[in-house]
């Protein structure tokens, strides 16, 4: 098959980031489309996060529960919210593009979003109220 | 709506300047004013040297879009008043190598575009019922796709991916999977079947927001995903096609 030509534009430089970001004029889509590029890369710089924080284990049982005194601070529970949030919109959306991408509500995209996006807010609401009364 | 001034704030570019710049231009509008008609008259009495690409005037031959305040429309069809702010800006499509001012080079596109052989005239579905004039023998249409390329300019994954296939193409490809016309739906499938094609959209449905002939190319990509699982599925069950 014939060779592809790039779309790059040497002018104006390549701006992926730029492309996956700038929603501004933008529609529904492309929203759900940034905020999930965005909450992939939280819930990796998380997932590394997290496998530090395990290895505090090492020091045993001290240094475990040293960890815990902090995170159980408020300060610390609410980035615990932004990580549901994460998984929660990450997650969603993903079955939405799964769904969408198998020929489901590919014609009623908006209102799948939606219907999915209010259930993720039940489910955000709450898990809040059982980080901070657990 | 009376005459009004409206500011226009164009990007400028020619070959061999190291990077694009804007110029601004003052030009009476009235309520029929389009942004082709407003890019005309600068090009006709501020500056002959502003390059745009234009041919039919009433949205049907696609050679006109550009972004307009953002939006990636066909200039010939944006009423200027309507746009509603007193700066108007326009720069060219994205996703395509610039060659001068408002103008993109399209080869890329068409590159793509071609490849899955879609025949461009559909088989008869206007108005079965109505009287054939003398000497024709049936009506005909042409496909929607008017290759203005905003769908590709549009696309959050075209500006990220180099060889990805691009909206319009692969909705060329479901065309002809769909109603194949004597051209090789196998072909059209296996050809998006790739992770720079029908598997690399993520779903912005940019590419639908902005198509002015309701092509629906996000639609037509689910579609192509949709066709391949399922051969995929009876493939795997020993199932055949």
């Amino acid at each position: 098959m014939q060779e592809y030509r790039t779309t790059r534009d040497g002018v104006r430089g390549e701006r992926p980031l730029q492309a996956w970001f700038d929603v501004r004029k933008r529609n529904l889509g492309s929203w759900a489309f940034a905020i999930n590029r965005l909450t992939g890369m939280g819930l990796i710089v998380y997932l590394v996060l997290h496998l530090i924080v395990l290895s505090t284990l090492l020091q045993g049982e001290q240094g475990w529960d040293k960890f815990l005194e902090i995170a159980r601070s408020p300060f610390f529970l609410a980035f615990d919210i932004v990580l549901i949030f994460g998984i929660l919109f990450h997650g969603l959306n993903g079955i939405r593009v799964a769904l969408i991408g198998m020929g489901i509500g590919a014609k009623n995209h908006r209102s799948l979003f939606w219907v999915l996006m209010f259930i993720g807010a039940v489910l955000l609401v709450v898990s809040a109220w059982k980080v901070f009364t657990i | 709506m009376a005459e009004r001034d409206v500011v226009f704030k164009v990007l400028r570019y020619k070959q061999g300047e190291t990077v694009p710049h804007y110029d601004t231009f003052t030009v009476k509008t009235d309520e029929n004013t389009t942004a082709l008609v407003a890019l005309q008259a600068i090009r006709r009495d501020d500056d002959p040297s502003l390059t745009l690409r234009h041919s039919c005037h009433h949205g049907s031959c696609g050679t006109c879009g550009m972004r307009i305040n953002g939006e990636e429309q066909l200039s010939c069809v944006v009423n200027v008043q309507e746009l509603g702010t007193p700066t108007v800006v326009v720069e060219p499509l994205q996703n395509a190598p610039l060659v001068s001012d408002l103008v993109v080079d399209m080869a890329p596109f068409f590159d793509r575009y071609t490849q899955p052989e879609m025949p461009y005239v559909r088989q008869s579905e206007f108005m079965p019922e109505a009287d054939v004039p003398d000497g024709i023998g049936h009506y005909t249409r042409y496909e929607n796709c008017l290759e203005c390329g905003l769908c590709v300019s549009a696309c959050p994954v075209m500006g990220s991916d180099a060889s990805y296939l691009g909206p319009a193409a692969m909705a060329a490809a479901w065309r002809v999977v769909a109603e194949p016309r004597g051209s090789d739906p196998e072909f059209a499938l296996n050809w998006a079947d790739n992770e720079h094609g029908c598997w690399r959209c993520h779903v912005a449905y940019e590419c639908t927001e902005v198509c002015p002939s309701d092509v629906n190319p996000a639609e037509a990509i689910m579609s192509l995903r949709g066709e391949l699982t399922k051969r995929k599925f009876r493939r795997v069950f020993g199932l055949g096609k």
